[in-house]
């Protein structure tokens, strides 16, 4: 028997397609930012949260995936920017190759932020790079606060944790300093914004993380012009 | 639960790698999964076992290496095994440590059955 090296990723085709996208975000200065979390968490909301603190003139669009219905991209149509629904037909994730069939018919040109919502799964989403400059997590106070340790990759790999549902605090077994100190464990230093996206407190502070990493793309893209 | 893609996509490189060895069979393949790639290897092992029953790529095995998180300390330069409760040296106790590996998702090796020298290899 002879034994072969073979160095390279698995999901090697993903990752060539990714960085492809990636190449074209960077040259349109696009800031492309990947949300992933449980069903139910709030991914929605937040997107919506967000749509309607923009001015009608704001270059965004949305992605937004589910394996089923046109629910997501009907609620964040109402606010006038660009939204295009991804059915995945039963896969628990979004892949690049998706990502790059959704925008064939977008003009990159009139976009400066992308918003990519994953489809609701803690797992499956943290393997498939989708050329995002970030992944951000949204974890809610209804869910566990040892859901980082529990499911570690995707909070190691997203540069933020957005702990939404906090007017539910009151009512629920939640611990949310060690919520923190749990996604903090599992990436130290991870930045963390909380917020109840239904009594719409915290917004500012996630705004505000959104509005900086803009900015740092936006003179990325200077320096490079 | 995307260990079925992540498996399929494992069969596809073998077919592919198949292809540099002509009359050659693949027996086993390596897989280095770390603890933070976000995939269950005995779910990764049940679905290599259901795509390849019955074809003719059988038979062939998986071999999971399955790589825990390391860090390396920044301040007496030691790499250690880092579980998640402990992230400490073990050698000088500082707590300030860097992510070095863990979160692997890689093809390893092939096993190929022996004969003349492979096309390109």
């Amino acid at each position: 028997m002879e034994r072969v090296p073979l160095e390279r990723k698995v999901l090697s085709e993903n990752a060539r397609i990714a960085e492809e996208l990636r190449a074209r975000f960077a040259e349109h200065n696009i800031l492309c930012l990947n949300l992933i979390s449980s069903p139910g968490s709030g991914k929605t909301s937040l997107l919506e949260r967000t749509l309607e603190s923009f001015a009608p003139n704001e270059r965004v669009a949305v992605l937004t995936g589910d394996i089923q219905t046109e629910n997501d991209a009907l609620r964040l149509a109402r606010f006038g920017f660009p939204v295009k629904q991804i059915t995945t037909g039963g896969t628990c994730h979004l892949d690049a190759r998706m990502i790059e069939r959704a925008l064939a018919d977008w003009r990159l040109e009139d976009i400066d932020l992308l918003l990519i919502e994953n489809v609701g799964n803690l797992v499956c989403p943290s393997s498939y790079d989708l050329g995002e400059a970030a992944k951000i997590v949204v974890l809610s106070v209804t869910e566990g606060d040892d859901k980082p340790l529990k499911y570690p990759s995707i909070f190691f790999k997203s540069a933020l944790l957005v702990l939404n549902k906090i007017d539910l605090l009151p009512y629920v077994p939640f611990d949310i300093a060690a919520a923190e100190e749990n996604a903090r464990k599992t990436h130290a230093g991870m930045e963390i914004v909380r917020v109840s996206c239904l009594r719409r407190d915290g917004l500012a502070d996630w705004l505000r993380w959104l509005q900086s990493k803009r900015q740092a793309c936006a003179a990325v893209a200077a320096s490079a012009s | 639960m995307h260990e079925m893609g992540i498996a399929n996509s494992v069969l596809e490189s073998v077919r592919t790698e198949a292809q540099r060895f002509p009359g050659r069979h693949i027996y086993k393949v390596g897989v280095r999964i770390g603890e933070l790639a976000g995939v269950d290897p005995e779910a990764m092992r049940f679905c290599f076992e259901a795509l390849v029953r019955g074809t003719d790529l059988e038979p062939l095995s998986l071999d999971v290496d399955y790589r825990p998180r390391r860090h390396e300390c920044q301040a007496c330069g030691r790499s250690f095994v880092a579980p998640l409760e402990d992230l400490a040296c073990p050698q000088c106790g500082a707590t300030d440590s860097r992510f070095i590996g863990g979160d692997e998702l890689e093809l390893a090796y092939l096993e190929v059955e022996d004969g003349a020298r492979a096309v390109g290899a």
